[in-house]
C-alpha cells in the first residue's frame, strides 16, 4: 500500500493533496438485506477514485450515501475535516457533491441550457421579489451564471443542442449534458454512477476524455463507478472493491488486479 | 417571408433570454399591448366588455396561476374555485371595511391573503404526489366554499348571504358597481393581466422556475442536485394562488359585483380553469391566454352560429357547447398534451423555415 498520510504522487506525476471525504464503518441495510457492511475508505483531492464491483455489490448504495440520500444505520461521513450530521440530499448538494446517475435523470421537459442552469442552484442568491421585477439584480445574476454555463457547454462540446428540449436527444449526448449539469455546480466532490453504461467505444473514449479533461483543468475529485474494467484501470488513481456489501480490495489499479479475492469475486472460484 | 430569424443576431446573454427572441414576435406583441391599451378602451361597449373581454381577461389571470402550479410545478390542483371565492371574500371584507382605500391595493392584498391560504394547502404537497394531492385540494374546493356559506361574519351577515360589491373608484372613476363604465372596468382588469402576465413570465424563465419545472420533471433527481422541494413547491403554491386570488376578486368586484359563493366559485369553476390549461397548454404563459380565449370565446361564437344564424333552441346550443369542450379536451390529451401553444410553437416552426424546409 502506498504511504497515504499526507497525499501523494500518481504515475503520471499529479499530485493528489489531502483527503476530502472520508467513509468510516458504514453500515446500510434494507429491512434484512445488508446492502453495505462497516465499509470504510477516504477520498484524496484531486484523484479519480473509482468504485468496482459485481452486480449488487453496493455501489450505487455506497455512491447514494455520499449524495445523503440513503441513511446509513451505522458509521460515519466525513467531509472537509468535519463529521457530517444528518442532512436532506440538497443540503449536501449545496456543500458541494455533485452527481450524475445510472439512469439519466435529465429534466426532460427542459432545455439543455436550463438544465445546466439548474445545476448553478447554490450560486442564485436573488429573492423571489427580485426575480418577479426581472431588470436589475436577477437579470446581472442569470447573465453571470449563464457565461459560466457556456464555459462547461464549450468545455463539453455541446454548444449545438443549447436550446434544445432534452427529450429529443440521443442517450450519449444526455449522459453528456448531465455531466454538465453536474459540472455547473462547481463541485468539490464529482460522483459519477457509472457515466459509460450503454455507450460504444467511442462514446467511451470521449467520456473517459471530458473525465481526465475534467479532473485536470478543474482539479475536481470525482468517485466514480463503472463496470468495464479498462476505462476503469486506465482512468483512476485507486480504486475501491466491493463484493457483497463488504470491500475486498482497495489500491492502486495495479494492486487491485493483483488481489487474489478480487480475482475471485470477479471470476469464481471453485469450491472443492 | 418576413417571419424568420436569419440576421436577427443576438450579441448578448440578455438578448439571448429575452421573452420574445425573434424580431416579429416582439414587434407584434408590442402592437398586442397597443391595441389593448389604446384603441379598445374607445370601442368597447357593455355588451362587448360583459360577454367576452372581462372574462377572457380574468380568467386569463386565473389560468396563468393555475398554470404555475399544475404546468409548471407538476402539482396537481382542482382548487382553483375555492382559491378564487377566497380572493373574492378578501376583496369584499377589505372594500367594505376601509372604504377609502383604493381599488388597486384591495384586489392586491386579497391575492396575497389567498397566497397565504394556497400555501396553507399546499403543505400536503410535501407529502403526496399526483392523484392524491388532487383529491387533497378538492378537499380545499369544497371547505373554502363551505366556510363561505357557513360563516356570516364572511358575508358581513347580510340576509341573502350573498355578498355585493360596494361602488368603489380609481383616481375618481368608478370600477366597481351597476355604474362602473365599461372601458373603466376593461382597463383595470387589463392591467392586472398585463402585470401578471409579465410577473409570472419572469418567474419561469429565471431561477425559481427551473426550480419549478426541476420539481415536475423529476423530483428526486432535483432534490439530488440540491432544489429544496418544500421552497419549491410552497413558492408555487403562493404565487399561483396569488393570481388566482386576484383573478377570484376581479370576478367579484369588477365582473359580477354579486356572488353566491356556492353557485359562482364550486367545483365547476375548478374544473373550467384546469380545461382552460390542458386545451391551451401546459407550462406555457401564452398557452393560459389560448385556453381563456377558446373557452371564453366558444360559447359566445356558438350563439351567434346557433341561436342567432341557425336559428336553434338555446338549451341545445348550450348542451352543444359541453359536448365540444368534452371531445375537445379529450382530443387534447392525447393527440396534443401541450395544447394550442404546442400547434402554436409547431406552426411558428414551421413558418421559420418556410418556404425551403430543409
Amino acid at each position: 500500500m502506498l504511504d497515504q498520510s499526507e497525499g501523494y504522487v500518481t504515475e503520471d506525476g499529479r499530485k493528489i493533496g489531502g483527503v476530502v471525504m472520508e467513509m468510516k464503518n458504514i453500515t446500510l441495510r434494507f429491512g434484512g438485506v445488508v446492502a453495505i457492511k462497516d465499509i470504510s475508505f477516504d477520498i484524496r483531492e484531486g484523484e479519480i477514485r473509482a468504485i468496482i464491483g459485481p452486480n449488487g455489490a453496493g455501489k450505487s448504495s455506497m455512491l447514494n450515501v455520499i449524495s445523503g440520500f440513503y441513511v446509513p444505520q451505522e458509521g460515519e461521513v466525513w467531509f472537509h475535516g468535519a463529521k457530517r450530521p444528518q442532512m436532506r440530499p440538497f443540503e449536501v448538494a449545496q456543500q458541494g457533491i455533485a452527481r450524475t446517475f445510472q439512469n439519466i435523470a435529465l429534466f426532460e421537459g427542459m432545455s439543455v441550457l436550463d438544465n445546466v442552469m439548474t445545476g448553478r442552484l447554490s450560486f442564485m442568491k436573488t429573492n423571489i421579489l427580485q426575480q418577479a421585477w426581472w431588470k436589475g439584480k436577477a437579470e446581472a445574476e442569470e447573465t453571470e451564471n449563464r457565461e459560466a454555463v457556456e464555459k462547461i457547454i464549450d468545455f463539453l462540446e455541446i454548444q449545438h443542442i443549447r436550446k434544445t428540449p432534452v427529450s429529443r436527444l440521443p442517450y450519449g449526448l444526455k449522459k453528456r449534458v448531465e455531466l454538465a449539469r453536474a459540472l455547473a455546480a462547481e463541485p468539490k466532490l464529482l460522483l459519477l454512477d457509472e457515466p459509460m453504461a450503454g455507450m460504444n467505444v467511442e462514446e467511451k473514449e470521449d467520456m473517459s476524455r471530458f473525465i481526465l479533461d475534467v479532473n485536470d483543468e478543474f482539479g475536481t475529485t470525482i468517485a466514480l463507478i463503472e463496470h468495464d474494467m479498462g476505462v476503469v484501470m486506465d482512468l483512476s488513481d485507486r480504486v475501491v472493491v466491493m463484493d457483497y456489501g463488504r470491500k475486498i480490495g482497495d489500491g492502486t489499479p495495479d494492486e487491485v488486479r493483483n488481489n487474489q479475492e478480487v480475482i475471485d469475486a470477479y471470476l469464481g472460484v471453485s469450491h472443492d | 417571408m418576413f417571419y424568420r430569424e436569419a440576421g436577427d443576431f443576438k450579441t448578448s446573454y440578455i438578448a439571448d433570454s429575452q421573452t420574445f427572441p425573434i424580431k416579429f414576435d416582439r414587434y407584434r406583441y408590442y402592437v398586442v399591448l397597443a391595441v389593448a391599451f389604446g384603441i379598445v378602451p374607445f370601442l368597447i361597449n357593455d355588451y362587448w366588455a360583459n360577454a367576452l373581454l372581462l372574462p377572457f381577461l380574468i380568467y386569463a389571470i386565473a389560468a396563468i396561476g393555475l398554470n404555475i402550479l399544475v404546468g409548471y410545478c407538476g402539482q396537481v390542483s382542482l382548487g382553483t374555485g375555492g382559491f378564487m371565492a377566497v380572493g373574492a371574500y378578501a376583496c369584499y371584507k377589505l372594500m367594505t371595511a376601509f372604504p377609502d382605500v383604493s381599488m388597486f391595493i384591495h384586489v392586491i392584498l386579497a391575492g396575497g391573503i389567498t397566497a397565504l391560504v394556497g400555501v396553507l394547502f399546499g403543505l400536503p404537497s410535501l407529502r403526496i404526489k399526483g392523484f392524491y394531492l388532487a383529491v387533497a385540494t378538492l378537499a380545499a374546493q369544497f371547505f373554502l366554499v363551505w366556510l363561505f356559506n357557513r360563516v356570516p361574519w364572511f358575508y358581513n351577515y347580510s340576509a341573502s348571504g350573498q355578498i355585493n360589491a360596494p361602488e368603489r373608484d380609481v383616481f375618481g372613476i368608478i370600477i366597481t358597481g351597476p355604474n362602473a363604465p365599461a372601458w373603466a372596468t376593461y382597463l383595470f382588469c387589463l392591467v392586472f393581466l398585463t402585470v401578471c402576465a409579465i410577473i409570472a413570465r419572469n418567474l419561469t424563465r429565471g431561477t425559481i422556475g427551473r426550480t419549478w419545472m426541476a420539481i415536475r420533471d423529476m423530483d428526486i433527481a432535483a432534490e439530488i442536485i440540491g432544489v429544496n422541494p418544500l421552497k419549491a413547491k410552497l413558492t408555487a403554491f403562493a404565487v399561483s394562488s396569488f393570481f388566482v386570488g386576484i383573478s377570484g376578486a376581479l370576478f367579484f368586484a369588477v365582473y359580477l359585483g354579486a356572488v353566491e359563493v356556492g353557485e359562482v366559485f364550486g367545483i365547476q369553476k375548478s374544473f373550467l380553469v384546469l380545461f382552460m390549461i390542458i386545451i391551451g397548454g401546459l407550462g406555457s404563459i401564452f398557452g393560459s391566454f389560448a385556453g381563456a380565449a377558446f373557452l371564453v370565446l366558444l360559447p359566445v361564437l356558438l350563439k351567434l352560429i346557433g341561436v342567432d344564424l341557425l336559428g336553434w333552441p338555446t338549451d341545445i346550443v348550450a348542451h352543444l357547447n359541453l359536448v365540444i369542450v368534452g371531445a375537445m379536451i379529450i382530443m387534447f390529451l392525447i393527440l396534443e398534451p401541450h395544447g394550442l401553444a404546442q400547434l402554436w410553437r409547431v406552426a411558428k416552426e414551421k413558418l421559420r423555415l418556410w418556404p425551403f424546409p430543409h
